[in-house]
């Protein structure tokens, strides 16, 4: 019997499987592969539907859990799992494949079957990295998103792919081995690969901080977490769009739902201990991004580096590690994910009128142009700097206030700085290629949206108002998991704490530790 | 008041009805929605009004839950709305100068290819607008302050192929940002502390929880200050609103003059009790009002652009509200926000009013004049709005001006007073400085191109409609055998305030006495201005020199925004430049590509020893057998 | 009477020194192919030698184990020199780097 996790993360591989049979000529077999592709990629739509109703409300812990020895050897298990966590990521990875699939101006001229094939591979690397709860199964996801995202920026990039897509493999690669070795050491000590199982267990403090640090290496490669980006402006450039908005808005999630997942789980201790410093990074990224992305000249640049900076607030969240700012940093990572897809798709749009982008100088007085585009624009634009009424706002604004409460002042007080530097990016951008006089030489190319492009933004759009104004089924459904996930945190450290200073009143310590973790 | 909803909803469909469909609808559908929408939200909250004059004044608050907004652990923000006297006065003033304005953008913007989409964010405006006035808790306020600003930066660069235009509207939208750095951040403070951001909770709370005088109070109302002295316009952050002229004069008078900029004015009137239990911001709040009062006024006497006189005087009399409410007197401050907002939407569109008779834009005053004949009623209405700006009785600005000048000498602050009354002196000149460059001499205007007409009656009946408002408004202050209406409507809001004048200093000046003086303030200015301007007095040419330096200084607006260029757009270009180029691409990407180019190098040296000799591999292989050998013998 | 073992033993030495020094100084594959086949049986005198002297068969079976698998390499290498020698026309190993880093 396959459940309905097994079948969601399996049925674009499956996809994939079809499409590889598929022979006949090329066009026509192209024509097939598009079909099948957009036909199992709604099949998973649906499915991922049918999970949010199955999704229990109020039930913090792990839901339709499926359990399977792989390898009894070695005692590794097939085991996935849904929480509220998780299952936003699995329902923005499904919503935003089959609209990728569906991008008509991508311009994918060769082999479009294998990169169908990739992009649904991709999914089901997504799927299962976001549903795993077995370390070694996890891995093998995670592994399994790196390859067809290599592929999907060396084989359709642009000029300097070979370099973006080297870099961008490494990279990851090199850090995600450390991962491997920790959860190795995992099994050496504890004889087991199960997240569920490993849940309760003490080791040592030096291994602990050990192993978190490497396990906290590839997700901060990952998400990025500066300083480790000098992968990213290449990749989101040289990357073909749909790569591009798969990296962005769900790859880089990856990366924060590991530090989500594992960190307080595995690593209670070393994870708290790290806190300040995790939270300096990410306060630096948030900055950093916006500083720079204010003088970058090339769209995709600029975006690239706002997209560090905003990855940098929910990595904020997630290391603040109060109700409010993980609960808004599970809603922020579908937030961002959303908006920076809908930018990369306009920016898809323009490259498609203008044969590739220009500079953002060579632009100016678009909006006169294409109202269209420029309205579509201007809501992605105020959604990225976080304007009330999108869904920017409802996560960025509980991840500083969840910051902040947690007395991490001067860091959600510096971190809300960006309110105003994503301003005056994006406002520059915005005068630089919408406003402005019009240039003649434009006109020609500079078509206005079709109602059926409409059509396919408009999704995205109805999301990111729907949760900027009424974020309460998300929420509803997030907020007992991320608070789960917070009192287990501050009960293993508790019990540490008592462990590891033995007083003769361990109801003093405990207190103690409570007040600790209240400041 | 069930209703009360309807007034929010109103112009939110208005504005989607036009944003989504207005370009296949015709002209004259597109301003019926509109308008219409916002006339029927004014007959709404006329509605409103009178349902809460029907209760006792001290039950005289609703609030009305729509839905859940946020809600996650321990924050629960809803969506819901608040009218009490406070939020109802600025309902008013937003649905019925709105809605004037509206009807005035029908004949102004008639011409405009982009008409549906003018109106549509007008309307959006209308809504954000009413949002904030409506919220019942400081973070829906604050969605409806943001909106406001959005709507703003949408409006000021309505013509966006204008550079200028452009500029100032993303120049606008960041610095209020600046201050909405702190107004965010005093959020955090008031939820941290209070752990709800309802205003009822808040305030209730407030007195036990914070010290008077102590360090949180003062921190939260000074934050949530720099919130208000970015949306209105105060020093430092006033460069914003001259530049915003840009935008269609309508949406001047609206946004930039009667409602949004106020919104600061009505946020510390709202968050009074915190205020109160803060001195040292309230004496912040007034001395930042009235020094902006003061120095706005002063770049008002100089300027040659109608609108930017203008703008500079708005600057100016937000900052006499500050004052207001700096010195407690939270009722006056409201009372000169209704009557700046009826004077002000005036002076806006009736200088609306001439640049449409010189045919566009034309803003610059030296190519103006002798204009009296050709647009008289015009030119009355805005004689009537100056008088009124400048404090002459009858008019709303008498009372209004008088009342917080009065209250700030009761207050026993006299240095606040002086400069204050200074300020009403410079008023009167600048004011009535414009009205004679305008509308009086000769024709400085191309008489051969430019015909001046009067405007169609769709943009002189707002103008009549205000005018009278100008004239009669002061009704609703008259204290005459206990009949005071607008102070007694807001009393119970602002009950709990410590009541100015009841404090014990001593008057050293009578009322009457201080009324006279006010008046005479105004009389000076006014008197000045007709000499220089009327009767052609010139000053001696020794005189004229000694005060070359200070007009200079003037004219250029006391290089504040180069100062500002220097000081922060300057060094944070650099520094973003520097980050960009030298540290990002150049140290982090040169570490990690350093990482790849050292494992390169590695692989380099070691190629060297696979010679693809058959003979040499078996040497090697001989070495290392002998090598163990070795090792195992010396063992 | 025996000849002592260690007399087999530095005859074993020699053969494998001299086929040592032939794989290292001649650059004909098939001289080559001639020494490495004398190192392998020098190999084999050892065992046989220890295997005599300790009186252990296993000794000698290995033996046997050498001969087949040098039978079976002797055919492999003698196909690929004629392999090589038929695309580069030469037997010289050192004509023939082309795994050279």
């Amino acid at each position: 019997m396959i459940g309905t996790l097994t079948a969601l993360i399996f049925l674009p591989a499956l996809g994939a499987l079809a499409i590889a049979l598929l022979r006949g000529d090329r066009d026509r077999a192209d024509a097939q592969a598009r079909r099948v592709a957009l036909t199992f990629s709604f099949l998973t739509l649906l499915l991922g539907l049918w999970l949010l109703g199955r999704f229990e409300l109020g039930e913090p812990g792990m839901q339709l859990l499926e359990r399977a020895s792989w390898i009894p050897a070695l005692n590794v298990q097939y085991l996935v799992g849904v929480d509220g966590i998780s299952l936003f990521l699995v329902l923005l990875t499904v919503v935003l494949v089959p609209l990728l699939l569906l991008v008509p101006w991508e311009p994918v001229r060769e082999n479009y079957r294998l990169y169908a094939a990739m992009v649904l591979l991709l999914e089901t690397g997504l799927l299962g990295v976001f549903l795993a709860l077995d370390l070694v199964l996890f891995y093998v996801f995670w592994e399994a998103m790196l390859i067809p995202m290599y592929f999907l920026i060396g084989v359709w990039g642009g000029e300097r792919r070979g370099y973006a897509a080297m870099k961008f493999f490494l990279y990851t690669m090199a850090t995600s081995v450390l991962m491997l070795v920790a959860i190795i050491v995992l099994y050496v000590q504890f004889g087991t690969f199960d997240l569920l199982a490993l849940q309760g267990t003490a080791m040592a403090p030096a291994r602990e901080l050990w192993l978190f640090l490497a396990f906290a290496a590839a997700f901060a490669v990952k998400t990025p977490l500066w300083p480790f980006h000098s992968w990213l402006p290449d990749a989101y450039r040289e990357a073909p769009v749909v790569g591009t908005v798969l990296m962005a808005a769900l790859m880089s999630k990856a990366g924060l739902y590991g530090f989500l997942r594992f960190g307080p789980t595995l690593f209670p201790n070393a994870f708290g201990e790290m806190i300040p410093y995790l939270l300096a990074l990410a306060l630096v990224g948030v900055l950093y991004g916006a500083l720079v992305a204010v003088v970058q000249g090339d769209l995709k640049r600029m975006v690239a580096y706002s997209s560090l900076s905003h990855v940098g607030l929910v990595a904020m969240g997630v290391f603040a590690m109060s109700a409010l700012s993980l609960a808004g940093a599970v809603l922020q990572m579908i937030s961002h994910g959303l908006v920076i897809a809908g930018v990369f798709l306009l920016l898809a749009l323009l490259a498609e009128r203008f044969g590739g982008l220009r500079p953002m100088d060579a632009y100016g007085g678009l909006m006169h142009f294409m109202p269209r585009l420029g309205a579509l624009a201007l809501i992605f634009v105020f959604a990225n700097v976080a304007l009330p009424g999108t869904s920017n706002f409802v996560g960025e604004f509980l991840i500083l206030v969840g910051t902040f409460v947690a007395e991490y002042r001067v860091y959600a007080i510096l971190g809300a700085f960006v309110a105003v530097l994503s301003a005056i990016y994006m406002l520059w951008m915005t005068q630089r290629v919408f406003h402005n006089p019009p240039r003649e030489e434009l006109r020609d190319r500079a078509r206005d949206l079709t109602a059926k492009e409409v059509a396919l933004l408009a999704p995205l759009v109805l999301l990111v108002f729907w949760i900027g104004i009424y974020p309460k089924p998300l929420l509803q459904r997030i907020e007992p998991s991320t608070e789960m996930l917070l009192l287990n945190a501050q009960a293993r450290v508790e019990q540490t704490l008592g462990i590891a200073d033995p007083a003769p009143d361990l109801e003093d310590t405990l207190t103690q530790a409570q007040k600790e973790e209240g400041r | 008041m069930e209703f009360v909803w309807v007034v929010l909803i109103l112009p939110l469909v208005g504005a989607l009805i036009n944003g989504l469909l207005g370009r296949r609808m015709s002209k004259r559908a597109v301003s019926g929605v509109a308008c219409g929408s916002v006339g029927v939200a004014f007959l709404f909250a006329v509605n409103a009004l009178l349902g809460l004059l029907r209760l006792p004044p001290e039950e005289r608050v609703f609030t009305q839950t729509l839905f859940d907004w946020i809600v996650a652990g321990g924050l629960s923000a809803k969506f819901s709305l608040l009218l009490d006297p406070l939020s109802a006065v600025m309902l008013l003033v937003v649905t019925g100068v709105g809605f004037l304005i509206h009807l005035y953008s029908v004949g102004y913007m008639g011409e405009d290819r982009d008409y549906s989409r003018y109106f549509s964010w007008l309307n959006l405006f209308t809504f954000s607008m009413l949002l904030l006035v409506l919220a019942d808790n400081f973070l829906l306020l604050f969605v409806g302050w943001e909106l406001v600003g959005l709507c703003s930066y949408l409006l000021i660069g309505f013509w966006f192929t204008k550079p200028s235009a452009a500029s100032a509207a993303k120049k606008a939208f960041v610095v209020t940002r600046v201050g909405d750095f702190g107004f965010m951040i005093g959020l955090f403070l008031i939820f941290a502390t209070f752990g709800t951001f309802d205003y009822f909770r808040v305030f209730e709370e407030a007195p036990q929880v914070l010290a008077y005088g102590g360090a949180l109070a003062t921190g939260i109302t000074l934050l949530l200050f720099a919130g208000a002295v970015g949306k209105s316009a105060q020093i430092p952050l006033y460069v914003w609103l001259p530049d915003a002229m840009e935008g269609p004069t309508p949406v001047s008078a609206l946004i930039h003059a009667a409602t949004m900029v106020t919104a600061g004015v009505y946020l510390i009137a709202r968050a009074y009790v915190l205020y109160e239990l803060a001195p040292v911001s309230m004496a912040v709040v007034a001395a930042i009002g009235v020094a902006t009062a003061f120095f706005a006024a002063t770049m008002a006497l100089v300027t040659h652009d109608i609108k930017r006189m203008l703008a500079y005087s708005t600057i100016s009399q937000l900052g006499y509200m500050f004052l207001a409410t700096g010195v407690g007197a939270y009722a006056a401050g409201m009372f000169h926000l209704v009557s700046h907002a009826f004077m002000k939407a005036l002076l806006f569109l009736s200088a609306g009013s001439v640049m449409h008779a010189l045919g566009g834009e034309e803003t610059d005053m030296r190519r103006m004049g002798g204009l009296r004949t050709k647009l008289p009623y015009t030119s009355t209405v805005f004689l009537l709005g100056s008088l009124g700006l400048s404090g002459i009785p009858p008019l709303v600005g008498f009372f209004s001006k008088d009342l917080i000048l009065e209250e700030t000498f009761l207050s026993g602050n006299t240095t606040l007073w002086l400069v204050g009354l200074a300020a009403a002196v410079l008023t009167a000149f600048y004011m009535l400085r414009g009205h004679f460059l305008t509308f009086y001499g000769k024709p400085r205007y191309d008489e051969t191109k430019v015909h001046p007409h009067e405007s169609p009656p769709v943009m002189l009946w707002p103008l009549f409609a205000l005018a009278a408002l100008t004239v009669f408004g002061g009704i609703l202050w008259i204290s005459f055998l206990n009949f005071a209406p607008f102070e007694k409507f807001l009393e119970p809001v602002f009950e709990g305030a410590r009541l100015v004048g009841e404090e014990e200093h001593p008057a050293a000046l009578s009322t009457g006495m201080l009324v006279l003086l006010s008046v005479l303030a105004a009389g000076v200015g006014i008197g000045i201005a007709w000499l220089v301007y009327l009767r052609g007095v010139t000053v001696g040419e020794g005189l004229r020199r000694a005060f070359r330096p200070l007009y200079t200084l003037l004219y250029n607006r006391y290089y504040v925004d180069e100062l500002y260029t220097a000081l922060f757009v300057v060094p944070g270009r650099r520094l973003s430049e520097f980050l960009a180029g030298s540290f990002d691409q150049g140290l982090l990407n040169g570490i990690v590509n350093g990482v790849g180019r050292l494992v390169d190098a590695l692989g380099g040296a070691l190629r060297r020893v696979e010679s693809g000799y058959i003979r040499a591999y078996a040497a090697w292989m001989l070495v290392g057998a002998l090598a163990i050998l070795i090792y195992l013998y010396l063992r | 009477m025996s000849v002592p073992v260690v007399n087999y033993l530095v005859l074993s030495a020699v053969l494998f020194a001299v086929g040592t020094l032939g794989v290292l100084s001649r650059r004909n594959a098939l001289i080559l192919f001639m020494s490495i086949e004398l190192m392998l049986n020098a190999v084999n005198l050892a065992f046989i030698a220890f295997a005599r002297q300790w009186g252990d068969m296993a000794g000698q079976v290995i033996v046997f184990f050498v001969l087949v698998v040098a039978a079976a390499e002797v055919v492999v290498g003698l196909a690929i020199i004629i392999n090589i020698f038929r695309t580069r026309e030469t037997v010289d190993v050192d004509d023939v780097d082309r795994l050279r880093g």
